[in-house]
Order: C-alpha cells, then sequence, then structure tokens
C-alpha cells in the first residue's frame, strides 16, 4: 500500500516525519518497504499564474511568448512551447530558483531571443505522472501567485507499506489513519464516507436500475446508486496529484472518484455508463461453463462456473469484484453513471483472480473479506464527489441488496487469560484505552471484556487470541518481561538416527571429503544421462523449469554436478559428499480427507552418498591415485564400521550409470550374525555416464542413511574378553581359480576355522607363473583366539588341517 | 732365527704401521694374507714351535699369540672403520633435494555451511531442552496448509509460491507441517524443533526454490510470550554474540496469534546504527536491527487440529518459530549472495565446516 503522506495527514497528523512515522508504525505491524519523494523536491517557487497574453513567438513556430500574472505586480514573461496554452487560462508556474524534479534549478533563460523568467508546467514538471504532450490547465478560482502546495502536494513523501493479508481495512489511506492514531494518539479527523450527498429529483434510484442477487453464497450485498446529469472530464488537480502520488494513473472524473474511493476507504467501486447496462437491470449470478466476456484491459475472459458474474438482462458486465467488462465501461460520451458497491465473498474472488491469472486493485481487497458496512459507506464518499466534481445529479434511494445483514462481532477478552498468554498483566484501564484507540467498544463483565469489534476489523478480529494480538501491540511488545518456561520436564537430545548420521558426515568429513547441497530437483534428461529414463519418479506439477521438474531418486546426480563444475574451474581431486533425502512414488498422489493421521505422500528416505575423482592426490613423486572401486569402498567400509556394522557386497552387474564388472551391492552385516541387508552400492561410474559429466572417470558410493539407523537402533555393547589369553597370528596363501571371489574364501575359511577363529583378513593377492594360468594367490592373515585358554599348537593345528580340507571342497589349496 | 721374541716384535710393528696405513679393504685383506695368512712368517713361526728349543717354546708360542691376536683386533677394526666410511661415501652420493615438498597430509573435509549452522543451531536448543524432529519434505496440502490456519483459497496462501506435486500433495514451504505432525505423535508438553529444507516457487538473487529452515515448537500449561521471547534472546546470544539484544515486532503469519517478528541487535555497529567513522551501518541499514525471524503463539485453531491428542486450546499454550538456515549464515558469516550456498563450488565449500 502506498499512502501519499500529506493525503494521510489530512486524517491523522502525527507531527513526525515520515520515517519517525514509519519506525513507530513498524513496532505496532506496519512494515515499512520504502518512501518515496513524490513531485517536486520542494514546493518553493511553484505558484499559479493567470495567462493574460499568449503571441506567437518572433522566431520559432512552436514556442509562445506569453504574459502571465503570477501574482508579483508586473506580469512575467514566460516563453511556453505546449500547443494548449491560451489566454485566459489558470496555470501553474515555475518561477526562476524553483527546483524542478530532475534536481535541477530554474533560472532566467533566453529562448530564440525572448527572454523567459519562468515555466508554464506540464505535468511531469510537477513530478506528476509522465505526461509531457501539453501545460496542465487548472480550474479557475485560486488568485494568481497562489503557491501551488496549496492546491495539491506537489512535494511530497509517500509511504511504501508492507500490509499483511489479515489487514485489508489498511489497504487504505484513513485505515493507515487509524493505526496512526491508535499508535500514536494523534487526532483521528472524522471518517470521510460518514457524510452523504443530497440528492434531488422525485425519481427514486430503483426508477432506472433493478438489482438482484441470484446466489447469495458469492455476494453478500449489492449496493447501486443513479447517477444523472453527468460531466466526464478529467478531475482536478488535487485528485489526480494524490492518485499519482499513490501510484495510480488518473483516467476520468468518474472513473477517478471509484479508484480515490477505495485508496481513501478500502472499498473499491465500479462506475457503469447505466445506458449501456442492457435492460438496465444488474443479476449477480455465477458464469456458465465457457462463457466469454472481454474485461477493461482489452482481453476476452473464458469462465467457469465457479467463478461470480455481473450481468445484465443480456450478459456478462463484469467480473464480480475482479474487473469490469467493456459493454458498459464509462467513456467521455456517458451522462448517466450506475454506481457499485458490492461486498463478495473473499475465498471466491481468491480462486477466481487465481483461476484467470488476473489480480486487480479490487481483487486484492475483496479476497481479504471486506465487510457489508464498507459498502454503504463508500457510496455516501462517492456520491459527494460525483455530484462535486461531475456535476451529478444523485437520485434519490441507493438500491440495497442485502439478504443477510450481519450483526457486529461481539468477543469476550478474559483478563487473566490476557495476563496469561502475554506472561505480564496490563492495567484494565490501559487495555480498555488501547481497545478504544482502534475503534473497539468494550463493556466490562467481571473479569472478562465484552468488546464489540468495528466492522473494518470484522474479518480479522473474531477469537480473544486476536484481541490479545491488538492489545500486545499497541501496548507495545518492548515491555514484555524476559523469562523461561516454567518446565516439568525437559529432555533434549538427537535421536538414535540424528546422531548416527552426524557421525557419518563427520567421518567422511575427517576422511578429506567436501560436503554439498544440490537442488532435490533433477531433470527427466539428467536421469536420462545416468541411463534411468524409465525410473519411477515424483514429478512436479508446476516446475520452475525443465531442469527442475523432477525429485530426485538418488543423490548421484547433484554430485556429478558439483564435480563437473569444480573441475571446469580447474579443481582436481574431487571428494565429494552429500547428506539428503532422496524420493520415490509410493502409490497414487491422493490425499485422505482430514487428517492423514502421520501418513506420508512420499517414500522418502535420507541417503549418504560420495564421490571421488582420485583416490590420492598427485605429488612429484607419484601419480594420483585412481578413483577406483576399491577406494570408494573404503569409504563405505568406514561409514558402516563407525555404525558399527561390517559391509559385506556382492557383484552388481546390471546398475546402468556403474561399470558392469566395477560395482557392488552394498549390504550390512549386524553384529550377531543376522542375515545382511542391502544398504546401497559402492561402484566405478560406467564411462559413458563419467564421459556425459566430462569427467575422466570417478568412483561412487550411495547409502541408505537411515538404513543404518534402522539396523543399529538400540544396538548396545556389551563386553568381550579379548585380553585375557593372547591371540595365535598365522597367515596363509590359498591358491584358487581367479573367478572365486575372495569373500567366499574367507567366508570357507571362516566357517572351517571355527569359534577359535577369530578373524580373517585378506592381506595380498597374487597372480602369475608360481600359481599357474587362470589362478590366483589370495595371502589370509588368521587370528586364534578363545576367550578362556591360551591355545595349544595342536588346537591351531587342528584348525589349519579343518581349513585346508575345506578349501580343497572349492578347488583350492594352501601355497608354501 | 736366533732370536725369536724379537723377530716377533719386529713382526709386529712392521705390521702394525702397515695396516695403518691401508687405505682400502682390499689392501687391508692384502696385510691380512701377508702377515697372518697360511703362508706368513707369524704362522710359520708359530706352526715352528716344537722344533724350538724347549726354553723357547713358551716365550715364542705366547708372544705369538699375542701378536696374532693384536693384529687380528687391529684389521678388524680397521676394516670396520674403511667399511663405515664407505658407507658414508655411498650415502652422501645418495643424497635427496631437501627442499622438495613432503607428502601431502590427508586432505582435510568440510561440512557444507549450512549442515554446520544447522547443528550450531540444534545444539543451543538441545541445550534449552528441545527435541529434533524431522518431517518429510513432499507433504499433504492438510499438513502444510490446511492445520497450519491457512484455509483453501485464503490470502494467507498466497504469502508462499508452492510447488504442487497433485491437487493434495506439495512440497512443503515450510518446516511447519512438522508442528502437526509432532503433535499427532506425541501428546503436551512438547519441546521440538524442525530442521529441514524447504521449497518456494521462486528463483532470483535473493530466494532460491530450496532453502533450509528451522522451526521450533513449545506446548505447555502455561507458556507465555515472555517465554517466548526468553528462549529466543538465550538463542540470539548464543549464536550472534553475548552482547545481542532482541525485539519483538508485531506481524502476521496464519497460524500464530498474536505474531511477532524478531529483530537482533545488529553486531556489526552494537546497535547503533552507525559504524566507528560514523558512516550508516551497512549491516543493519542504520537502523541497528536485523530481522531474523518469525514466530509467536501457536494460533488456538491450529491446536484445536489436534485437540484430540491433548492440545486442547483451553487448556494449552505455547510458541511457535521459524528462521531461515541460510539467513543466519549470511549474517554470521558475511555470505553476500544465497546463490553461494547451491552452487557447490569447493573455493566455497572449503572455507568453512573444518
Amino acid at each position: 500500500m502506498r499512502v501519499p503522506y500529506a493525503w494521510l495527514r489530512e486524517y491523522c497528523d502525527p507531527g513526525l516525519s515520515a520515517a519517525d512515522l514509519a519506525e513507530r508504525l513498524d513496532l505496532t505491524g506496519t512494515e515499512l518497504e520504502r518512501i518515496e519523494a513524490v513531485g517536486v523536491p520542494s514546493a518553493d517557487g511553484f505558484v499559479v499564474g493567470r495567462v493574460l497574453a499568449a503571441e506567437q513567438h518572433p522566431n520559432a513556430d512552436r514556442l509562445r511568448v506569453c504574459t502571465v500574472d503570477v501574482g508579483a505586480g508586473e506580469p512575467s514573461t514566460i516563453v511556453c512551447g505546449a500547443p494548449n496554452v491560451a489566454a485566459g487560462q489558470t496555470v501553474p508556474v515555475a518561477l526562476p530558483g524553483a527546483t524542478m524534479p530532475d534536481g535541477t534549478t530554474l533560472g532566467k533563460a533566453k529562448l530564440r531571443g525572448v527572454e523567459s523568467a519562468g515555466m508554464i508546467l506540464a505535468e511531469d514538471e510537477l513530478g506528476l505522472g509522465d505526461e509531457h504532450s501539453g501545460i496542465v490547465v487548472l480550474d479557475d478560482g485560486p488568485a494568481a501567485g497562489t503557491p501551488l502546495a496549496e492546491l495539491a502536494a506537489i512535494a511530497d513523501e509517500a509511504l511504501e507499506l508492507e500490509i499483511t493479508p489479515n489487514r485489508p481495512d489498511c489497504l487504505a489511506v484513513y485505515g493507515i489513519a487509524r493505526e496512526v492514531h491508535a499508535a500514536t494518539g494523534a487526532a483521528l479527523a472524522p471518517d470521510p464516507t460518514e457524510a452523504d450527498a443530497e440528492p434531488s429529483g422525485t425519481d427514486t434510484a430503483t426508477d432506472h436500475a433493478s438489482v438482484e442477487i441470484a446466489d447469495p453464497d458469492i455476494c453478500l450485498r449489492f449496493t447501486a446508486r443513479v447517477f444523472e446529469d453527468v460531466k466526464v472530464g478529467p478531475s482536478p488537480l488535487w485528485l489526480r496529484q494524490r492518485l499519482i502520488a499513490a501510484g495510480q494513473r488518473p483516467i476520468s472524473n468518474v472513473v477517478d472518484i471509484t479508484n480515490y474511493v477505495m485508496l481513501l476507504c478500502g472499498q473499491p467501486l465500479h462506475a457503469f455508463d447505466l445506458d449501456a447496462v442492457r435492460g438496465s437491470r444488474i443479476v449477480v449470478r455465477r458464469a456458465r461453463d465457457g462463457e466469454t466476456m472481454t474485461t477493461l484491459d482489452d482481453v476476452e475472459r473464458t469462465f467457469d462456473a465457479s467463478m461470480a458474474l455481473v450481468c445484465d438482462a443480456e450478459g456478462p458486465s463484469g467480473i464480480a469484484g475482479i474487473m469490469g467488462g467493456q459493454v458498459s465501461e464509462v467513456s467521455a460520451a456517458t451522462t448517466r453513471v450506475l454506481m457499485e458497491a458490492a461486498t463478495w465473498v473473499g475465498p471466491n474472488v481468491l480462486k477466481t483472480s487465481k483461476a484467470l491469472a488476473l489480480r486487480s486493485e479490487a481483487s486484492t481487497r475483496f479476497e481479504k473479506q471486506l465487510h457489508p458496512e464498507q459498502a454503504i459507506a463508500a457510496q455516501r464518499l462517492a456520491a459527494r464527489l460525483m455530484v462535486d466534481l461531475c456535476g451529478a445529479r444523485l437520485v434519490p434511494g441507493t438500491i440495497d441488496a442485502y439478504p443477510d445483514p450481519l450483526a457486529p462481532t461481539v468477543v469476550t477478552l478474559g483478563l487473566d487469560r490476557l495476563a496469561g498468554i502475554l506472561g505480564v498483566r496490563i492495567d484494565d484501564v490501559e487495555v480498555e484505552r488501547i481497545l478504544a484507540s482502534l475503534g473497539f467498544s468494550s463493556a466490562r463483565d467481571g473479569d472478562a471484556l465484552a468488546v464489540t469489534v468495528p466492522h473494518w476489523r470484522d474479518a480479522d478480529v473474531r477469537r480473544e487470541a486476536d484481541l490479545v494480538e491488538e492489545i500486545a501491540r499497541m501496548h507495545g511488545l518492548d515491555k514484555l518481561p524476559t523469562t523461561l518456561p516454567a518446565r516439568e520436564r525437559a529432555v533434549g537430545r538427537l535421536t538414535h538416527g540424528q546422531r548416527l548420521r552426524r557421525r557419518l558426515e563427520d567421518a567422511l568429513r575427517d576422511r578429506g571429503m567436501d560436503e554439498i547441497v544440490a537442488w532435490s530437483f533433477t531433470a527427466p534428461a539428467t536421469l536420462a544421462k545416468l541411463r534411468l529414463g524409465d525410473a519411477p519418479t515424483l514429478a512436479l506439477a508446476n516446475p520452475l523449469s525443465e531442469d527442475h521438474s523432477v525429485l530426485r531418486p538418488l543423490l548421484l546426480p547433484g554430485l556429478l554436478d558439483a564435480a563437473r563444475h569444480n573441475a571446469a574451474h580447474g579443481a582436481a581431486g574431487l571428494a565429494l559428499f552429500e547428506s539428503a533425502h532422496v524420493y520415490a512414488p509410493a502409490g497414487p498422489l491422493e490425499a485422505p480427507a482430514g487428517s492423514p493421521a502421520g501418513a506420508t505422500p512420499a517414500a522418502e528416505r535420507h541417503h549418504l552418498a560420495g564421490l571421488l575423482t582420485e583416490s590420492a592426490p598427485a605429488t612429484w613423486r607419484s601419480p594420483a591415485g585412481a578413483a577406483d572401486y576399491f577406494a570408494a569402498k573404503g569409504y563405505a567400509e568406514a561409514l558402516l564400521a563407525v555404525a558399527g556394522l561390517e559391509l559385506a557386497v556382492e557383484p552388481l552387474r546390471d546398475r546402468p550409470y556403474l561399470h558392469p564388472g566395477r560395482a557392488a551391492v552394498a549390504l550390512a552385516l549386524a553384529p550377531g550374525g543376522a542375515e545382511p541387508v542391502e544398504v546401497g552400492w559402492i561402484g566405478e561410474l560406467h564411462p559413458l555416464v563419467a564421459g556425459e559429466w566430462d569427467l575422466d572417470g570417478a568412483a561412487a558410493f550411495e547409502l541408505d542413511a537411515d538404513r543404518l539407523a534402522e539396523l543399529t537402533e538400540g544396538a548396545l555393547a556389551t563386553f568381550d574378553d579379548v585380553t585375557g589369553f593372547p591371540a595365535v597370528r598365522q597367515d596363509i596363501a590359498v591358491v584358487t581359480t581367479a573367478d572365486l571371489p575372495a569373500a567366499r574364501i574367507a567366508e570357507v575359511v571362516r566357517d572351517a576355522g571355527g569359534e577359535l577363529l577369530a578373524n580373517v583378513a585378506v592381506f595380498d593377492v597374487y597372480e602369475g607363473e608360481q600359481v599357474g594360468e587362470g589362478n590366483r594367490s589370495l595371502a589370509l592373515a588368521l587370528e586364534f583366539r578363545a576367550p578362556d585358554r591360551t591355545l595349544t599348537e595342536d588346537e591351531v593345528g587342528e584348525r589349519r588341517v579343518a581349513i585346508e580340507g575345506a578349501l580343497a571342497q572349492i578347488g583350492g589349496r594352501l601355497r608354501g | 732365527m736366533s732370536d725369536a721374541p724379537a723377530r716377533l716384535q719386529e713382526i709386529r710393528v712392521e705390521a702394525e704401521a702397515a695396516i695403518a696405513a691401508a687405505g682400502s679393504a682390499a689392501d687391508l685383506e692384502q696385510l691380512r694374507i701377508a702377515y697372518l695368512g697360511r703362508k706368513a712368517e707369524l704362522t710359520t713361526m708359530l706352526r715352528g714351535i716344537k722344533d724350538l728349543p724347549a726354553e723357547q717354546r713358551g716365550p715364542v708360542g705366547k708372544g705369538g699369540n699375542e701378536v696374532k691376536r693384536a693384529l687380528e683386533a687391529q684389521l678388524a677394526e680397521r676394516v670396520g672403520a674403511l667399511e663405515a666410511a664407505e658407507l658414508d661415501e655411498r650415502l652422501r652420493s645418495d643424497a635427496v633435494d631437501v627442499t622438495l615438498p613432503g607428502d601431502p597430509p590427508q586432505r582435510p573435509g568440510h561440512l557444507h555451511l549450512i549442515t554446520e549452522t544447522r547443528r550450531e543451531i540444534e545444539d543451543v536448543f538441545l541445550g534449552l531442552g528441545f527435541a529434533v524432529a524431522e518431517g518429510t519434505e513432499v507433504e499433504y496440502d492438510y499438513y502444510n496448509f490446511t492445520a497450519l490456519n491457512h484455509p483453501p483459497d485464503h490470502p494467507a496462501r498466497m504469502l508462499q509460491d508452492t510447488f504442487y506435486l497433485a491437487d493434495e500433495v506439495l512440497l512443503r514451504t515450510h518446516t511447519s507441517p512438522m508442528q502437526i505432525r509432532a503433535m499427532e505423535l506425541q501428546e503436551p508438553p512438547i519441546y521440538v524443533i524442525v530442521p529441514g529444507k524447504v521449497y518456494r516457487r521462486d528463483h532470483d538473487a535473493t530466494h532460491t526454490p530450496m532453502f533450509h529452515q528451522i522451526e521450533g515448537l513449545a506446548i505447555d500449561a502455561d507458556i507465555t510470550l515472555a517465554d517466548l521471547q526468553g528462549v529466543l534472546l538465550e538463542f540470539v546470544r548464543a549464536i550472534f554474540g553475548a552482547e545481542r539484544e532482541i525485539r519483538l515486532r508485531p506481524h502476521y503469519f496464519p497460524f500464530t496469534e498474536p505474531s511477532v517478528e524478531v529483530d537482533v541487535s545488529c553486531f556489526k555497529c552494537g546497535g547503533n546504527g552507525y559504524v566507528a567513522d560514523g558512516s550508516h551501518c551497512n549491516l543493519c541499514k542504520g537502523s541497528g536491527w536485523i530481522e531474523i525471524l518469525g514466530s509467536g503463539m501457536v494460533d488456538p485453531n491450529v491446536l484445536g487440529f489436534v485437540a484430540g491428542n491433548g492440545y486442547d486450546p483451553a487448556k494449552v499454550q505455547g510458541f511457535a518459530f521459524g528462521m531461515g538456515i541460510e539467513r543466519i549464515a549470511m549474517l554470521r558469516h558475511g555470505v553476500p549472495d544465497l546463490r553461494l550456498f547451491f552452487d557447490n563450488d569447493v573455493r566455497f565449500l572449503e572455507q568453512f565446516g573444518s
């Protein structure tokens, strides 16, 4: 809401600068966006002039030499280039020394040999809009020499205020004046909508037109007044200046009056050319599906059956509360006006305005729900202006369709409750004073107040809590004490999953990875580059762009994007990770009626993924370590170890974005020997996929952090005596065919070793002549231990024999 | 061979001089053969003892062995010394350029500034007795709007541009839906914060379609607006410094009543509005205050949606607040542009979170 300060001061003048007032309003809930200068920097040197003569300039076809009375004895000679200047006009004049809107100071100047002592002004030279085709012609009346500032606020400021959606009453200059009054105590001028115009004639409005509300669900009240003998023309300077200062473009007196009343009191109006209202009849009804009408902005709109229209006998004449139609637009030829002031149902206006993508000054007010009292109030103010400015005759009577008159809302405010919510007791007298300053009346009822809500606050103040807010904000939040909750119970701690996630993230950080935060959105094309074109995803109905149109089903693409970005900036040896949600459909996207009772619409999991483009940095004495499968696996092993789990893997041959020979499913083995659970994947990227991101190669892993937490929830370590008796360590070399997985060999050894074999670890791999073509030798470190005794050579020897036997069964033998 | 003992001494003197003068292991080997070898004079003398007169056998045998032992010891010592010298010689020729760089240390990794900031804020509230709850980001309209007192077609919904997946399914526009979910899961009293990603359909210099919030909710029998001020003052001082003050300004949020915006006194100018050289403080734009979060007393309508789980608005009350993590991080660390958080440029990432 843009509030010209001079206009505001007419109703409540706090005696503060605009900036100081804004600071004050900020503390009562009306936030300032900015203050802008309006008009010229200073009103000094701007006066009313009377053109006594306007002669052709001797040396220039397009200039006139004017003799202008500026109220200073001798008339001034002013050269003017405007085509419309003529003797007898009353005009605005800038005298030498005046500061123009562009900041320059006007001096005496010779124009083609004739000295000009000032300038007759066009609108733009008064800082009023951008009109420069001719000078402003004022109404006759003010004497020559009258300061122009007495006619209009030509040097002012406008406060651009942020009005929250609960306060449609503040989308009005007088509404802001009420706030200023309550916040500062400055006197408030009477409501400008109180006084009505004097009607004349013996006819009544109903002789000229009729109104029917066919659907009371869309319209609470429709009032109409009829004006005849209307003279459509430009508005006077003061009105044009106020509209422009408030950010509106003047059009004609009739239209300007509707806008002026809306800006002053918050109720939008619509003026119909009554002769263009077919059948002289207004019907408020819902549109028929597919019905069309061309609005004032020259766009043909198509409606559906939810939308409210103002129709005449033959069809739509306006969209209720949003915009009028061209069919009944007021024009220069209009002489009879039907003035509409209606009260529409806010949600319906909002819905229609959203559906049509058409917002207007009117709809932004109606959508927040105005009160029916405002409609008739606005009619009174508009009628006075129609009579005063358009010479109109107000036809007696108001057509008033108001099927269900609203009674004022009364809210009970418990004074104990007020203190209990704020944490401090405010004096009862102060409470009543605050309420009165805001236009609420209150009556004492024991420990409570029965508070009557003024109509302009009816949509916002419905409950006790709303009154608490009114009192708190006007009393001053700076007077609140500062306390902490008096608590009976207080346990603040992270859940197991949250704690684990922090540790996993820390582990990756401590191993040299940088955490990224990538968009949750991705592009179908990106998934296609991962060769996941047909993976099920969740798509946005209204994405900002195709690049951000689906929710990512895995974290990998964000890591790849980040790797490409950094590689392109010359960063080598990237090691990146992310910790975030991934998304997948979990059935149809339908909401239950009422509370979903904790259900979630999609399958969301918290993943932890990492990507590296090398495993060790290059130095002057060694090349960079390749980012291979084993480098990625090392990270995955570390993460599972942090969680207290052991990593197991199975070859993964068919994950489209991974190298088919260098990728694995990651499985978690919980201590205690439950079945391995899939927790993610590890692998080198498929070279084609790496190439899509301009990477020479990369290895990555992606684990389900939620699953790791689920697997370890409640896990409690119990004591295991591993220090009481010494372990026996032996190394063996096992020769098998090269295609037998190391994990399988270790498993056979572990099984055959039995309980005494505490640990098996692969520490070397050899392939070559000594073990024969197609074979491989694995070196294993064995650790035998018993919790209750020192093992004898015989016991260990026995287990070795068993291991040798078991290995023979899978075609293996011990070497050396 | 008349005076064998004297001859022994001559051999000893001669050999010792030769050994001392020898310059290489090979020379020493030659000397060993010459003086101690099978054909050496000393060896021959010792072998010939049995042929000597009885009275000479003792002195020659004893003296000869003594000389032999002395020469052997001297040889061994000289060989050792020469080998050590030769090793040093070889080592010196194997020198490296000690000024070349050492092996790189384990590279330091970094948490993202958003994670680092989120954890710090979480830790403050954990200390104040709040639990941490997290919700889903794909959310029902019911939790994101309706139960937070945003009825359908209510103008408050216009405050947030929303990404939809279907009619009633959307990406949460704030972390507030978890208020309702948390209250559905737990009877009062409840003290919880909710960190997480949120989404709004807006992308320009000061808005990103995804950002991070932390929500707070405290519901108990008698929580007051003054308590909200106290809790937020603790938070602000923990994050922005012990000297900070806060200021509440009335505002409007659909799910709180009264609603307030919270400002922290400017930590650049100390709340004066101007800096040491007298110029306007550019952080608080001269006002002395910086807006950091929105909050208020939970609207009774919101509690009404979970009244069945003990949240009867006539019996319990409390506060809620919400803040943007990026905004807090930008203010604290002087990050000038929101978009830096999501570029994932390592030159940015490596400045924080070690």
